[in-house]
């Protein structure tokens, strides 16, 4: 006999612009079964909840392929109030509440019980009088079905993050005939106790009949709660097992797998590390970065290494070189070539010279509206007073200089454009990655910092600032930091890296390192308990 | 068709309405034969006069804190300067040992004096304006008004003892308008100036409009030094400035506070042309026209050149000469022009509001 699922979707497709980021997707859950899925990010979760909500970014852009079934039944979802009248629900990452409505107000949103009035009469539906003591004792059910135990007339605002998320998750199950809720990862905002509770609530949902995703990246929690789970992998789909029958280190090694593609080639490497020679040494080092924050840190950099520093979003490796250049507030000791930088000083980083390519190539990174010229020049023009002339009173940008060196950049660099008067904004993404990269290398640096240096360039434009990156270090013995959330590219020329999670370093690791211990490492401290008892 | 789209981009469509307007009353103003010579001289007075006032807004834009409606602040420090000087009869004083000499001491006694306070000024107005990132311009108005009004009841109360500035009939206090004949009075203007065909032609104010240049060069190169460099990348993208090592709100400061010490210089020079210092709620609207003028001349809430300032108050200053005997002559007994002054200035400002792209695009 075939097994009845809620939900069973199969062969998903979906291209956006010629990029194909689901390929043959399945996903299949039982009534009443927590399935979690599990995936890096830009594996494809989003994209997939996109479809199954009927989301208007998806037909926007030429809709998807392949079937959706539920409850046995084929159905065609075309927009997010078909999923709701089917029954699907969703609790948002982001909270959707409104702060100066009590919780049974936003418990019954748009879905208020109301009762007729004279105006009601005159003017429509619309006119009806709220029935409060109904909609109160809805809203408490509800409430009181998740175990949250709160007044339902507690007004939102002020509430801490956890109890919102009940709210949520309170409005979600007050709907008639819910029979899915899919939960957005949900305890990545919650404190221990308070996800703990989550989980709880979770499963006395799942044991009154409603089926349950859990889009999550948390290997322990998954462990502990789900009953199967469905990894996907940059778009593909790579398995569906039951959570029974594997292993938090099998997880992780699903989820990060060994891509066979080599980004850079290999080079001759005559370079001597030695763990004596330390140019930078980070003790207790904290950022105070909002989204993004580290929490103590220990790191040390030999001198001529490229050192990798990766992690899931959010857990706080955008923080590190951020914080040293003082762009975020940053605490605690950090020894560059045997002196402490002031990092409360902006500028003093670039003054010893470290220098910064930022994640934020568009915000941070570039005057859009300025030739490519004053973007290669301005930094070292104004930390080391580079193509300037003395007037004696005062110092002139020295254009003829200026224009001499961007031309000399852009061949070396090869950035394709029209000549140094372009415009930065005009250029293409790995263009402007590359100007970002003069002008980083314009200052002379020591230290180079790189975070992110490929996000949302093309894969050939990818490979060549890579390539770049290496050729500096084999040839000027320039000593790199890259941050990156693509574990394939630190894996290809990193020497070291270092996995941050939770805003703590949880593990130095070799390049050639097993996937499941990159895995595991990503996953956060948690992990290791949960290996243990995995297997 | 694009083509024709590319032209109007390129002047810029607010610009090629107003210079169309601006031919369009000269053509009047020839048709019906009134006395092209003095306008056109007017105008060139104008320009000159008021150049400096619109240049301020120049370092305030650029730094990013948007036009400088509060420019008053400046134009008071300029007045007591002027003010100062007159009291201690520089001109007079220097004109008994060495005639003719009197009047240019005066005037860089004051521009001296009234830049120093000014530069003061503008820090203290900086560090506010630091404090209220993102509205700006609602605050520059405001203190651009609130100044005035507490410099009234200063100039009400201020104890000059010169003859010149006290009130006719004795006591203390300035008087609504100095006379600026026995200082520095029409000097700039008078200073190599030369009629183009003869007594009756073309006054050309020499002077006024040399030093007008001179300072918009002087603005011009500050712009290419590392500073100005600096100012203008605040102005542009704070982020990206920071992450160059850059102290935003410092250079915020030299911006304001620079646009404040043009300010100072700016009334100084003007009040030298005008001829009289005028002083109670006199400068109440001239951030206005400065910021109009700017705007007129192509810049944006977020991006102003040199050449924004030259051909913008050139063109502000010019139809606000020219508009009112034009319409008053077109519709005679009337006694229009004061309304359409405010009309066209208080316009201009609304339009090219309405036009400003958000800066960064």
């Amino acid at each position: 006999m075939e097994t009845q699922y809620v939900l069973k979707m199969d062969n998903i497709s979906k291209t956006y612009f010629g990029n194909k980021v689901l390929k043959g997707v399945h996903l299949s859950v039982k009534p009443g079964e927590i399935h979690a899925l599990m995936g890096e990010n830009g594996a494809g979760k989003s994209t997939l909840m996109n479809i199954l909500f009927g989301m208007p970014v998806i037909h926007n852009t030429g809709g998807f392929e392949g079937t959706i079934e539920v409850d046995g039944q084929p159905v065609t979802i075309d927009n997010p109030q078909k999923a709701m009248e089917l029954g699907i629900g969703m609790v948002h990452q982001e909270f959707m509440l409104i702060p100066g409505f009590t919780a049974a107000e936003n418990i019954k949103l748009g879905r208020e019980i109301t009762n007729p009035s004279i105006a009601s009469a005159v003017f429509g539906k619309s006119m009806e009088t709220l029935d409060k003591p109904r909609m109160a004792a809805d809203a408490k059910k509800a409430l009181d079905t998740i175990g949250l135990n709160i007044p339902e007339d507690t007004m939102v605002r002020g509430l801490p993050v956890g109890y919102m998320q009940f709210i949520e998750i309170a409005r979600e199950i007050d709907k008639t005939g819910v029979r899915l809720l899919i939960f957005d990862e949900p305890t990545a905002v919650l404190t221990e106790s308070e996800a703990d509770r989550l989980l709880d609530t979770m499963r006395s949902l799942a044991a009154s009949g409603i089926a349950i995703i859990f889009i999550t990246h948390r290997i322990d929690e998954v462990i502990n709660v789900t009953n199967s789970l469905t990894v996907l992998r940059d778009g593909t789909f790579v398995d569906r097992v039951e959570t029974k029958d594997t292993t938090a280190a099998r997880i992780a090694e699903m989820m990060i797998g060994r891509k066979v593609e080599k980004l850079v080639d290999d080079t001759d490497d005559t370079r001597t590390l030695s763990d004596d020679d330390i140019m930078l040494s980070l003790r207790d080092f904290t950022v105070d970065m909002p989204g993004e924050s580290v929490r103590g840190i220990d790191l040390d950099l030999r001198r001529g290494e490229i050192l990798g520093i990766g992690g899931l979003a959010g857990q706080g490796k955008i923080g590190i070189p951020n914080g040293i250049m003082g762009l975020y507030h940053a605490e605690g000791k950090a020894v560059f070539e045997g002196e402490e930088i002031a990092l409360d000083k902006l500028g003093d980083a670039l003054q010893r010279g470290i220098a910064f390519v930022s994640e934020d190539r568009r915000g941070v990174g570039l005057l859009l509206d300025e030739s490519i010229e004053e973007n290669v020049v301005f930094t070292a023009m104004q930390v080391n007073k580079a193509f300037t002339k003395n007037l004696g009173f005062c110092r002139l940008y020295d254009k003829k200089a200026a224009k001499t060196h961007a031309e000399e950049m852009i061949k070396t660099l090869d950035i394709r454009c029209t000549g140094p008067e372009q415009y930065a904004g005009r250029l293409s993404g790995g263009n402007q990655q590359k100007v970002c990269l003069a002008r980083a290398l314009t200052t002379q640096p020591k230290l180079l910092m790189v975070s992110e240096p490929t996000r949302g360039i093309d894969i050939g434009a990818k490979k060549l600032v890579l390539e770049m990156l290496v050729k500096l270090n084999r040839e000027t013995g320039l000593t790199i930091i890259m941050v990156s959330s693509e574990l394939n590219e630190l894996r290809s020329l990193c020497d070291r890296i270092a996995i941050v999670s939770d805003g703590k370093i949880s593990r130095i690791l070799a390049p050639q390192d097993s996937d499941a211990d990159f895995g595991l490492a990503m996953s956060g401290s948690q992990a290791g308990k949960n290996t243990e008892k995995g297997e | 068709m694009t083509k024709f789209k590319k032209i109007i981009n390129a002047i810029g469509l607010p610009r090629l309405i107003i210079c169309l307007f601006f031919g369009g009353i000269l053509l009047l103003a020839a048709v019906n034969d009134l006395n092209m010579t003095s306008y056109i001289g007017s105008i060139l007075k104008y320009w000159g006069m008021w150049g400096i006032l619109v240049l301020a807004m120049v370092p305030s834009i650029n730094c990013g804190i948007g036009p400088n409606f509060g420019v008053s602040l400046g134009i008071v420090c300029g007045l007591l300067g002027s003010l100062l000087a007159i009291e201690l009869d520089i001109a007079g004083k220097i004109n008994a040992s060495v005639p003719g000499l009197g009047p240019w001491v005066s005037i860089l006694f004051a521009i001296a004096f009234s830049v120093v306070v000014a530069w003061f000024v503008g820090v203290a107005y900086g560090k506010l304006l630091n404090c209220v990132k993102g509205s700006e311009m609602t605050v520059t108005t405001y203190v651009g008004y609130s100044i005035i009004y507490l410099m009234c009841i200063l100039w009400f109360r201020a104890p000059f003892s010169s003859g010149e500035i006290k009130w006719p009939l004795g006591g203390i206090g300035v008087r609504n308008q100095v006379s600026m004949e026995s200082s520095f009075g029409s000097l700039l203007n008078n200073a190599g100036g030369f009629y183009i065909g003869g007594e009756e032609g073309i006054y050309v104010p020499t002077g006024i409009l040399v030093f007008f240049f001179l300072c918009c060069f002087a603005m011009y190169i500050f712009n290419q030094s590392k500073t100005g460099k600096a100012i203008s990348a605040v102005g542009v993208n704070p982020q990206f400035a920071r992450a160059s090592g850059i102290n935003v709100d410092k250079m915020r400061i030299y911006g304001i506070s620079i646009s404040t010490v043009l300010g100072a210089v700016g009334i100084i020079i003007y009040t030298q042309g005008f001829g009289f210092l005028q002083a109670y709620a006199a400068p109440l609207a001239m951030g206005f026209q400065c910021v109009a003028a700017v705007l007129i001349g192509g810049a944006t809430t977020g991006r102003a050149k040199i050449s924004h300032v030259i051909l913008g108050t050139f063109l502000f200053q010019g139809l606000l000469i020219m508009t009112p005997p034009v319409s008053n002559h077109l519709l005679a007994g009337t006694d229009i022009s004061d309304t359409m002054r405010q009309i066209i200035q208080n316009g201009v400002i609304l339009y090219a509001l309405a036009q400003a792209k958000g800066g960064n695009e």
